[in-house]
């Protein structure tokens, strides 16, 4: 299995124990992630104004940067990439007389030909390696521990982008179950963070990060595995502003799925970032003997 | 995707092979502030519009392409495309329409180096408008250093500095690049900061730069340099030439 990868600029600054994660259990589970040899920003946010092509062009290029090496698939980690990346290659294969507009707006630079398909990390666990795959790769099993998944909503928000039931998707949970771990079920893992408001009203994030954590705590849960780098700094960083505004809140660990894969199956080294959290996850997966 | 071709190249070429001996001097026609004038071909820009009777006061600084003081705008004519030059380095041709940029009025932060925190967010902090880029790529297509403009300017979005310093590393800061934006973005301001930031907190520091300048602090070189204060013009032109030399 191998594919071109696009990181991303947040892998590769807040985020860069999710991507260091990801390229463990890629290696471990035979999936050849080859980084684009350029690359720029997605766009973050995938323009929905009709009329707005400009801000197609930032997602075009990396389609075009991906069909330079000659990748039939693009593959992606980060959440917010996925879907404004996914969006737009959608939007180029329905609408071919707004990508010819842009391609003669690149003027002397290659036609984007429309045909790179826009893959997720989770997709690719499930549908190429198999969650039996994983299952087998696992060398200390996460028994006992109890995990509330939490997708957000850009991996199952538009319907279009969704590679699981955007309503009940289970891809980490079966994740976390092949891991050994109880996967909690919580109605809030498809509510939203509170996304960007985090820059200029922090106070929304401090309840919802609330709301979120409480909700998957009264039923059983010691910690939160999750995908998107905006919901985990929402749901973890911003637990400090829950703490502050709210004297009856207990902080959770945030932790991405791929970190929980990668102690799973017994990957060691400097990969981690546990240091990187607000919430250390640390006292609670010394208490499980993980680390 | 092109929509047109240039019709520069065939004039330029049909130039460039005449002989001497056939022509006595090709003329052709610039267009200044959309007047046109007859002036010798062979000349650069700059050398053309003196020709035609121009005279520089501000953009023109080195007229060896390192300033970046001659920023020049033009198009040919019968095409549609706004053309970036620097004029002293770029040979006119017939039926060029130019306008020089002498001065580009562009936002500029002010901040103390030694007081800036470096961290992922420092260029973000005091360029923000750096959020606006589009990856149109129109800075990079218009820099007479054939830089990737747009590629250190997103680099410096995702707080590489060090990269950013690495690609804007020749910047002449002519600013067309910042003519061009649609976005508003001070890309060769942008790039400074991030040299600067690289050099004052990224790159190591050099051990006989450090030796040196302490020496200098004891008053190593002191007496020397009395020497030189008071020597005649003469004998420091002797010492001049006669100095260590770099081996070539």
């Amino acid at each position: 299995m191998k594919y071109a990868y696009y990181p991303g600029c947040t892998l590769k600054s807040y985020a860069d124990n999710l991507e260091s994660s990801v390229l463990a259990v890629a290696e471990k589970l035979g999936i050849q992630m080859e980084e684009l040899p350029h690359w720029t920003c997605c766009g973050t946010v995938f323009s929905q104004a009709d009329d707005d092509l400009v801000h197609q062009i930032a997602p075009l290029r990396i389609l075009l940067d991906a069909q330079k090496v000659g990748a039939k698939k693009l593959l992606v980690v980060c959440s917010m990439c996925y879907n404004t990346l996914k969006q737009a290659s959608l939007l180029f294969e329905k609408k071919p007389d707004k990508l010819e507009t842009l391609n003669l707006f690149l003027d002397d630079e290659d036609d984007y030909l429309g045909e790179v398909e826009v893959v997720h990390f989770l997709q690719v666990l499930r549908d190429e390696v198999g969650i039996e795959e994983i299952a087998k790769q696992v060398v200390r099993p996460l028994t006992g521990l109890n995990v509330a998944p939490y997708y957000g909503c850009l991996l199952l928000r538009p319907q279009e982008v969704a590679f699981d039931e955007p309503e009940r998707p289970t891809v980490i949970e079966e994740i976390l179950v092949a891991l050994g771990a109880e996967a909690i079920m919580d109605p809030l893992k498809v509510e939203c963070c509170g996304s960007y408001q985090t820059v200029n009203n922090k106070e929304i994030i401090a309840d919802r990060t609330r709301t979120i954590i409480n909700s998957a705590r009264s039923r059983g849960a010691e910690m939160i595995a999750l995908d998107c780098p905006l919901c985990d700094f929402n749901l973890d960083f911003r637990q400090k502003e829950s703490e502050k505004k709210y004297t009856d809140f207990f902080t959770m660990p945030i932790l991405y799925y791929t970190q929980l894969m990668a102690l799973a199956m017994g990957i060691n080294g400097d990969i981690y970032g546990f240091d990187k959290h607000y919430v250390d996850p640390r006292p609670l997966l010394k208490e499980y003997e993980l680390i | 995707m092109k929509i047109m071709e240039k019709n520069s190249s065939a004039t330029e070429k049909e130039m460039k092979e005449k002989k001497p001996a056939e022509v006595e001097q090709a003329f052709i026609s610039v267009y200044i502030m959309g007047k046109e004038h007859r002036v010798p071909f062979g000349l650069t820009i700059m050398k053309a519009m003196e020709y035609a009777g121009y005279r520089f006061v501000r953009g023109a600084g080195c007229r060896a392409g390192f300033c970046g003081a001659c920023a020049t705008i033009y198009r040919m004519k019968g095409d549609y495309k706004l053309e970036t030059a620097l004029a002293c380095q770029t040979t006119a041709l017939d039926g060029m329409y130019l306008t020089q940029i002498p001065f580009m009025p562009a936002n500029k932060s002010v901040y103390d180096i030694e007081k800036l925190n470096p961290d992922i967010n420092s260029i973000l902090h005091l360029y923000p408008e750096i959020a606006r880029c589009v990856s149109c790529n129109m800075c990079t297509r218009s820099c007479p250093q054939d830089l990737e403009v747009m590629d250190y300017i997103q680099a410096a979005l995702r707080g590489d500095t060090e990269e950013a310093a690495r690609l804007s590393f020749d910047c002449i800061q002519c600013g067309l690049c910042t003519v061009r934006c649609m976005a508003e973005i001070s890309h060769y301001h942008v790039g400074q900061l991030a040299r600067r930031l690289y050099g004052k907190y990224y790159s190591p520091t050099p051990r006989h730069l450090t030796e040196r300048l302490e020496e200098m602090d004891e008053g190593k070189y002191d007496e020397a340099m009395d020497e030189l204060v008071v020597m005649d013009k003469e004998n420091l032109k002797k010492k001049y030439w006669k100095r260590d030399m770099e081996v070539k």
